[in-house]
């Protein structure tokens, strides 16, 4: 496994006969791209439908399939935020998936580093009872996990969700710090240790600046993980609505606001624009992260 | 996977490899100990003491009201083999997972081989386009769709109309024939965009030059997808097919969302029984005992299929391995 995924982007052709070829395919490139946009017009257009529909009437959306609003009718918004509670479950899903994402950086980068650089007893051991929890389904372990947390009392704030999201084996993360740290030049350390460096400042000082492309793939990974988590907040917020998140909480009113699609719509496009506006920014670290669990 | 982890310096900080008793090892790695702690707690209360207990909980009458938990040793278990709805469930979950996984990773891989054309411009436009589905939260993404499938003036339907295409509006998620296919279909358009990014990680690692020299002597699209694509994706292929059985074996999100499981239960799979049965009981008790040997079951069958995919991988490229060898003169 290398850390240094090599990137989706087109190698370069550098070669003579590579750009004789390229440019026989420039005509079937641009017939691809026609064929392909029709496509991704419909791939997108139930995240079109939903911003158009936040913006219009209930009876305007019931008009038609059609995108553009006649005027911009902004008080959905505002009646999602405060009447449905969408400001709190925004709020709620921020402090966990910020929380989490924190907590697991920086327990998975130590445990990566270890397992990376080190060798020591029950090394072994450590490493296959973690793998052997990927293929776990959710609904093994809920239970357990519902039970722990109501008798640890961490169901009445938001404590309970947030050690639990962060509480999975995270196995990916761990294998990426892993195979990271264990491909930098023994040198550095030895450097630092001449220099009187102990194990922590080692890892602190010249270990950790140098993972900054990982802990970014593990930052952004986890966040989209911890924002759009469902199953496990809705277990653990049924007796207390005013801990849910997004998701659950437009769940939960589903049934009741069953008519007023806009005010819906609205809220569905506060709980998603944030996180496709930080896929859109950091997208490469994304593929790379996701593009790296098969490489493995 | 757990071999690649092992470091270029198998050496223990701050000296080479302690060649003492395993106590002064322990000891000379007191930091490594400390460092994967915090890991180790947090795995330990929320994933290895959940699959302990969950054996546990499934041996006892355990509802969520009571605290009396009587021991019933395998009742839970006997009941689960002869309740045709867990059955249905288990079948459902099947279902769902041969029909969308062969589908979507299809789709995906040619989708993939579009987009890795050097030629394409703007490849990273459209492989943008097809990922969004997967950042985007899948439980509000599930209620989006009750809008958009809606018998009821949904854009789906609206637009089957126009085109004179139906005649009635179809009743996509509430009527038991279309609910679970219409959750399938939404799903392979959810996680296409994953199949799409593995199935490009694993083309860019094949040399371009191939394909240039097969070019070179003649050999036609389909021939060097057969020759030259297909043989060097296989150990790709095994892997992502792994990945996707198992990850959608385990759909919840997505079926809770868009019908409950319902109309009568006709999409329900077992992610939604064990919850239906643990904490949503519609009128009854929650019946924890009974739902966590659901997921004992279901755990030991998904691990089961895991294991035995990779086993049948080794085996085959055991088998293939053997035949080169053989047949080579």
């Amino acid at each position: 496994m290398t850390a240094h995924t090599p990137t989706l982007t087109r190698r370069p052709a550098t070669r003579t006969r590579g750009r004789i070829l390229l440019r026989g395919g420039r005509l079937r490139a641009t017939i691809t791209s026609i064929a392909l946009a029709p496509i991704c017009f419909f791939w997108v257009y139930p995240f079109l439908w939903v911003v158009s529909a936040a913006v219009k009437t209930n009876a305007q959306i019931f008009k038609g399939p059609g995108l553009i609003p006649p005027e911009l009718h902004l008080e959905n918004f505002s009646r999602a935020w405060t009447q449905a509670h969408i400001g709190v479950y925004f709020l709620n899903t921020a402090i966990i998936a910020t929380t989490a994402t924190a907590i697991v950086v920086v327990t998975t980068g130590m445990m990566g580093y270890v397992l990376g650089r080190y060798d020591f007893p029950g090394k072994k051991l450590i490493v296959a009872l973690f793998i052997a929890t990927v293929f776990l389904p959710e609904g093994y372990t809920i239970i357990p996990i519902f039970d722990l947390i109501t008798r640890l009392h961490l169901n009445n704030n938001l404590l309970g969700v947030i050690l639990a999201e962060s509480g999975g084996a995270h196995v990916v993360y761990i294998l990426l710090f892993a195979g990271f740290f264990a491909q930098l030049p023994r040198e550095l350390e030895e450097a630092a240790i001449m220099d009187g460096a102990g194990f922590l400042r080692i890892f602190a000082r010249i270990m950790l600046p140098l993972a900054k492309p990982v802990i970014a793939t593990t930052v952004i990974l986890q966040f989209e993980r911890s924002w759009n988590s469902f199953f496990l907040p809705l277990v653990l917020t049924l007796s207390r609505p005013n801990l849910r998140t997004l998701g659950v909480g437009m769940f939960a009113f589903q049934g009741e606001y069953f008519n007023d699609i806009a005010g819906m719509a609205a809220a569905a496009t506060v709980a998603l624009v944030p996180i496709i506006a930080v896929f859109l920014l950091l997208q490469r670290y994304f593929v790379e992260g996701i593009a790296g669990a098969v490489k493995q | 996977m757990a071999a690649s982890l092992s470091p270029p310096h198998p050496t223990s900080h701050p000296t080479a490899r302690p060649r003492g008793s395993l106590a002064q090892r322990v000891l000379a790695a007191r930091w490594c100990y400390l460092f994967m702690l915090p890991s180790l707690l947090l795995a330990a209360a929320f994933t290895f003491w959940p699959i302990l207990a969950s054996w546990y909980f499934s041996l006892l009458d355990f509802s969520g009201f009571s605290s009396a938990r009587p021991f019933v040793g395998l009742d839970n278990y006997r009941e689960l083999i002869r309740d045709p709805f867990f059955w249905r469930a288990f079948g459902h979950s099947f279902l769902f997972t041969a029909v969308t996984v062969p589908v979507r990773l299809s789709l995906a891989l040619l989708v993939a081989i579009i987009l890795n054309d050097k030629a394409l411009r703007l490849s990273s436009l459209f492989r943008t386009v097809f990922f969004l589905p997967v950042v985007s939260t899948t439980a509000i993404v599930g209620i989006l769709m009750t809008f958009l499938f809606s018998p009821f003036n949904g854009p789906v339907n609206k637009t089957l109309l126009s085109l004179h295409l139906v005649a009635q509006p179809i009743d996509f998620l509430g009527s038991p024939a279309h609910a679970l296919w219409t959750v399938m279909a939404v799903q392979v358009w959810k996680n296409f965009g994953f199949s799409m990014i593995y199935w490009l990680a694993a083309l860019q690692s094949i040399p371009g030059e191939l394909y240039e020299a097969a070019k070179v002597d003649g050999a036609n699209p389909w021939q060097q997808f057969r020759g030259i694509t297909v043989p060097l994706l296989k150990p790709f292929a095994a892997v992502i097919l792994l990945i996707t059985v198992v990850s959608t074996l385990r759909v919840f999100d997505l079926v809770q969302t868009m019908t409950g499981g319902g109309p009568f239960f006709a999409s329900e799979v077992v992610e939604t029984y064990i919850y239906r049965n643990a904490f949503s009981v519609q009128g009854g008790i929650p019946r924890e005992g009974y739902a966590s040997a659901v997921g004992v079951f279901f755990g030991v069958a998904v691990m089961g299929i895991a294991l035995l995919q990779g086993w049948a991988v080794r085996r085959a490229n055991a088998i293939r391995q053997d035949l080169k060898a053989g047949g080579a003169p």
